[in-house]
């Protein structure tokens, strides 16, 4: 059942991933409309295996890099359906649905099997950490497709070359504004997720903070961050250095969740 | 039933041409009716705009109703149809079909994909409507026009881009800072372009101007005109952090704006995008102003580039549109057709069977020893003839409905069988709805 839900999930992102690149050459409502709708149903069945799988597992699917990767862009999706529909922007969909795809095909190309849960992993302070990490990754994924986004359309203007694309893509201010909310709901949350996991690591192995490569990269990932927030609050940091650093930032959350071990291992 | 067509554009008619034929629209009630009372014009519907007067209308008798509306059209201006005559077009069935789509979808205006036309033919038709001039096949005709325009509107992109330059102001504006509902404009200098630019900023919702300029006077006045905000030269920069879009074109001979006005101005926005536009020849506003973060500066010949390329995408999009009409105009033209094959099946039948019971009843009444069951047995038997022999028609003729090739069997049919049929029209027989 799960294995059918997921084959199914793959299937219709893949639809949907075509539908949006698509969008970027064509102007076609029906285009759009169908983009979406593939994706929402790609979505739904997305649900329902993670939901299948948890109920097997009998925790979230959160335990392994199958589980966390497929976890990952199933909260992308479902922010970007949030914005999609708010903001009307389904160019951000052409930038942001192929990283969920390859995050899934990666999902389904791992070998995963549902494990007897390791005692370190039996406290709800993991659950809280790894829950809300993950919603701020996916957060600040958004941020990083508008961003990126944000930089080409800066680009067309800077240089008035107003093709076809720079038609399509969103007015400047819709993207700042977009990535600013993601940044709003993102920081606080991978905040918590630091401190939630600091306190976890106490629990399971006696110490706050052990300096270990992941905590240590999810610290620099939270200071830059924290620097964009800042000077966005205090001297209104936008537009491109914000766009920058933001994609800096994805960047170095990419090498902490792919590339750093916890030096716990289970 | 033929749809058809006479008219006059900008495209034939020059405007002092045009302005003799244009229909004032409070006194549109007298004409419509005039319209509709010629002989054999039996729906009707005047289209008025600056640039095409044009008269819809349906009749049995293509060239007739022609030449009665033509010669209606010079008449009521009081003009000799001579004088009127080589600037009039004409059409019929399709090409009348395709000619009005076109005309909806604004194909055929002097800015190709104008959104304006639209509107005015809506407005024309009101009327026709009010006063019931238009009828059932007008309405349908008309309503599936709308529904064309709306496509070709939704599926090219023959309105999207601007072909003005200061729609393209706009446009591009937009691009940048996104809603302009609560957007400043600043004025700065006078000028033709600046002024109209507003005004397309004013109407895309923007809210508030503020004009600065060299004579006071000339600020105030203009700043009333908008009912806006009036700002005195040597106080410009003090003001300008409110304004998200400025539109510049002093006859000044030196740079107005530097890059380190902007810059300033810039953080005290902190750093919220503003939008620039120098019209000015020799320019108001340094081009080293659109390195400064979140400041985006264009010059004339940059909108010009974009206009020019939007004209290029316009044909392109008009190719498209052009498609969408053809399969719209077979659909439509089914329609019309199927209208015309029922009640010629009807009137057919009935031809017949008139024939039939005269010539039964003549053979009945001189046939003395006729038993009742005999003359049943003929009544079946001569029933049974005529229905084989009409058979073939039928068919022959419902086929041609779904086809679109009816009128031909219809008018053959009528002539031959002296058939006398009067539309009746079953909305029912609608092959689809929009």
């Amino acid at each position: 059942m799960t294995h059918f839900f997921f084959s199914l999930t793959l299937g219709l992102y893949g639809c949907a991933t075509a539908a949006y690149l698509a969008c970027l050459l064509r102007t076609s409502p029906l285009l759009t409309i169908w983009a979406s709708r593939l994706l929402s149903a790609g979505f739904i069945a997305h649900i329902l295996s993670t939901v299948h799988l948890a109920s097997k597992a009998h925790h979230l699917p959160l335990t392994n890099m199958q589980e966390s990767l497929s976890f990952f862009s199933l909260l992308i999706i479902g922010a970007f359906l949030i914005f999609e529909r708010r903001y009307k922007v389904t160019t951000l969909g052409s930038f942001v649905t192929p990283v969920a795809l390859v995050m899934l095909s990666v999902a389904s190309a791992l070998h995963g099997e549902i494990r007897q849960l390791h005692p370190i992993l039996q406290s709800y302070w993991f659950w809280i950490h790894a829950l809300l990490a993950f919603i701020s990754y996916a957060a600040f994924t958004i941020a990083f497709g508008v961003s990126v986004i944000y930089l080409i359309q800066r680009h067309f203007l800077k240089t008035k070359h107003f093709g076809a694309l720079f038609q399509k893509l969103p007015p400047l201010e819709t993207l700042d504004e977009i990535s600013y909310r993601c940044f709003a709901v993102g920081f606080p949350l991978l905040t918590v997720a630091i401190i939630s996991g600091a306190i976890w690591s106490e629990k399971a192995m006696g110490s706050y903070w052990v300096w270990d490569p992941k905590q240590t990269w999810s610290l620099i990932t939270w200071f830059i961050y924290a620097a964009l927030l800042h000077g966005r609050l205090t001297i209104g940091w936008r537009g491109k250095r914000a766009a920058m650093l933001s994609i800096i930032g994805f960047v170095v959350l990419l090498i902490t969740f792919f590339g750093m071990k916890h030096s716990i291992s289970w | 039933m033929n749809i058809i067509v006479i008219g006059l554009s900008h495209k034939t008619a020059t405007v002092e041409i045009r302005e003799r034929v244009a229909f004032s629209p409070n006194l549109i009630e007298q004409p419509l009716h005039e319209l509709i009372s010629l002989d054999d014009i039996i729906e009707g519907v005047i289209i008025s705009t600056c640039n095409r007067v044009e008269i819809y209308a349906t009749t049995r008798d293509i060239a007739g109703g022609i030449a009665r509306v033509k010669r209606f059209l010079a008449d009521h201006h009081h003009i000799p149809l001579e004088t009127l005559e080589p600037h009039l077009y004409c059409y019929h069935s399709e090409a009348a079909i395709r000619h009005v789509f076109r005309v909806a979808s604004s194909l055929d205006s002097m800015v190709v994909g104008e959104p304006q036309i639209l509107g005015q033919i809506k407005t024309s038709y009101g009327y026709a409507a009010e006063y019931k001039s238009s009828g059932i096949i007008l309405n349908r005709f008309l309503h599936k026009a709308f529904s064309v325009a709306k496509r070709v509107r939704t599926e090219t992109r023959i309105a999207s881009s601007a072909v003005s330059v200061a729609f393209a102001a706009v446009e591009l504006a937009k691009k940048i800072l996104g809603d302009l509902t609560d957007k400043t404009v600043m004025l700065i200098g006078a000028g033709e372009m600046c002024e109209l630019a507003a005004k397309h900023f004013l109407n895309s919702g923007a809210k508030g101007v503020m004009v600065s300029n060299r004579t006071f006077e000339r600020a105030e006045r203009l700043a009333a005109d908008f009912s806006g905000e009036a700002i005195r030269f040597e106080e410009l920069f003090a003001h300008l952090h409110r304004a998200d879009i400025v539109l510049s074109s002093t006859g000044a001979p030196h740079i107005i704006i530097g890059p380190t006005d902007v810059e300033e101005v810039i953080k005290r926005r902190r750093f919220k995008p503003m939008f620039f536009i120098d019209i000015a020849v020799p320019r108001d506003i340094d081009q080293k102003v659109d390195d400064v973060e979140s400041a985006y500066l264009f010059t004339v010949d940059d909108l010009q580039e974009i206009v020019q390329a939007n004209m290029a995408q316009r044909s392109l999009e008009a190719e498209k549109a052009e498609e969408i009409i053809d399969q719209e105009i077979g659909q439509f033209f089914k329609w019309l057709s199927s209208l015309e094959v029922t009640p010629t099946i009807v009137a057919l039948r009935n031809r017949f069977d008139d024939i039939r019971r005269t010539e039964l009843e003549k053979t009945c009444s001189g046939w003395k020893d006729l038993s009742p069951d005999a003359e049943k047995r003929l009544e079946a038997l001569t029933t049974a003839i005529m229905n084989k022999l009409l058979h073939a028609p039928t068919t022959a003729l419902k086929r041609a409905g779904q086809g679109g090739r009816v009128d031909l069997y219809v008018d053959a049919l009528r002539q031959l069988f002296e058939l006398e049929s009067t539309l009746e029209v079953n909305e029912d027989l609608d092959l689809e709805e929009d």
